[in-house]
């Protein structure tokens, strides 16, 4: 038997879960039932769509066009939600869908290129998602860390502009700051793997029936790829960020 | 047409047009919200002004290589910034070449042992923070010192040790133009004194030349009036 094959049975057997959290939040009053309920059937109702949709991507006989399309979605999508969550200016949209891009390109790049998978629906949209996804908050965390710095920090960047350092030179530190405050988690997360959490991809493998040892090499790549990505995005994210935040007289802008 | 500065709509600074002589101490005074930093912060182009022009020597700094104008324009923030590191290390972001020999003898003209270069700078005191970062300004062979208010976060001793400090810089050459809201010391350091009011100048020039100015203003900003200075008749 197919360990994943759980039938829709099996799903809404898995929803007694959601009461829990639902008996949790009216157990310690946290006013968070609709909310969790609301998330719940948007998931649902978002995860059974993207079943349907991947239908027509992931099959071998499939166009590839239809992957590179789900892709484009997929970026925009990343950079609206970042333009959103992060700061609403048109300059964070265009530098996210940048970021998001080079990561996608670097990344895909080196597991095609390389050979480790065969480019195709099945494997190009999950791998793209994977670095889009596990991107984003690093994103988001990257670009808030940069326009706060340049307030906060606004007398020590100003301090070593005065010292004649450029622009570059000068927000240096404050870069390096908020790229590791963007980088840590994920490297953390990659250090602590399969001690403390067993990962997604794996998980799934392994329940879908996959041999251990292959849903292993399966999330090694996978882990491999996220880290990747989330340095990737967040270096040209915050690259683009540092060129913007100064004027071309090497001046720091006011960040309202 | 004189310079404005400031946010287009609301400009802090309106309409000045002074030529300030680049010899001493110039006092730069006024109420809160006068335009004295703003004013300050176009000399070396922190700031660009929105109408009119700045120039050093008689070119307008918007021709200045922003950073070699820096380095010609050096500046004292009214909290010195401290960076990561060591004093050294402070030191060498103004100068990443500067050798053993030179940060020592550029610690002991701010009157700071030379023993603190391996000190982390976080553990200064606020006057031996104020005096590295002049120390560091230094480094960069300035043509011109400006002083932010550089004494206003440190107590009575230390605020003396950095005004006999700005004294023995511009004596050394060095003019300092130093913004002050304190008019016991703008009377114990200036030369020249410029006075702001409300975006605009209100008074340019000599000290002895303030204290018997017509507007009671002026006299109130530099202590003209006050028992013991000079436009009382007393030393």
């Amino acid at each position: 038997m197919n360990n994943a094959d759980i039938g829709l049975l099996g799903v809404a057997a898995s929803g007694v879960l959601i009461a829990v959290a639902i008996g949790v939040s009216l157990w310690r009053q946290l006013g968070l039932e609709a909310t969790i309920a609301w998330a719940a059937l948007r998931a649902l109702a978002q995860l059974l769509a993207v079943g349907v949709a991947l239908q027509f991507v992931v099959d071998d006989d499939d166009p590839l066009i239809y992957a590179f399309l789900w892709l484009a979605v997929m970026h925009l999508f990343a950079a609206y939600t970042t333009y959103r969550r992060a700061r609403q200016e048109r300059m964070v949209l265009v530098l996210s869908l940048v970021a998001y891009l080079a990561s996608s390109a670097v990344t895909l790049g080196v597991l095609f290129g390389f050979g480790v998978y065969e480019p195709s629906g099945r494997t190009i949209v999950p791998l793209a998602g994977i670095v889009i996804g596990n991107s984003l908050s690093a994103t988001v965390l990257v670009t808030n860390r940069l326009f706060a710095a340049a307030t906060e920090r606004r007398t020590d960047i100003e301090g070593r502009l005065a010292l004649g350092l450029s622009a570059t030179d000068a927000f240096r530190p404050t870069l390096r700051d908020a790229l590791r405050t963007a980088l840590i988690p994920q490297i953390e997360t990659t250090k602590a793997v399969g001690i403390i959490a067993l990962p997604g991809a794996m998980v799934g493998l392994i329940l879908a029936g996959t041999d251990p040892h292959d849903a292993v090499r399966v999330q090694v790549s996978v882990m491999y790829l996220v880290l990747g990505s989330v340095a990737t995005t967040t270096a040209v994210m915050s690259l683009g960020i540092a060129r913007q935040l100064f004027t071309s007289a090497q001046q720091l802008k006011r960040i309202d | 047409m004189g310079v404005s500065a400031g946010p287009a709509d609301q400009p802090i600074l309106r309409d000045i047009s002074l030529s300030i002589p680049v010899e001493g101490i110039l006092a730069v005074a006024g109420p809160s919200g006068a335009g004295k930093s703003t004013l300050v912060r176009l000399l070396n182009r922190l700031d660009d002004p929105v109408a009119g022009t700045v120039a050093l020597e008689g070119s307008d700094l918007r021709d200045w290589d922003p950073a070699t104008l820096r380095r010609h324009v050096g500046m004292v923030f009214q909290k010195a910034p401290v960076f990561a590191g060591t004093v050294h290390d402070n030191l060498c972001v103004a100068d990443p070449d500067v050798t053993d020999e030179r940060a020592r003898h550029v610690l002991e003209h701010v009157a700071l042992p030379p023993e603190l270069l391996d000190r982390p700078a976080d553990r200064l005191s606020g006057g031996e923070a104020q005096r590295m970062s002049i120390a560091r300004a230094l480094l960069t062979r300035p043509k011109v010192l400006l002083a932010d208010e550089p004494t206003a976060a440190l107590d009575g001793e230390a605020r003396r040790a950095v005004e006999d400090l700005g004294r023995e810089i511009a004596d050394g050459g060095v003019p300092i133009v130093w913004i002050t809201h304190d008019t016991d010391q703008l009377r114990r350091l200036a030369d020249h004194v410029l006075l702001l009011a409300d975006g605009q100048l209100l008074a340019f020039g000599h000290l002895s030349e303030l204290d018997e100015h017509p507007d009671p203003l002026v006299r109130s900003l530099i202590g003209a009036d006050a028992p013991g200075s000079a436009g009382e008749g007393s030393s």
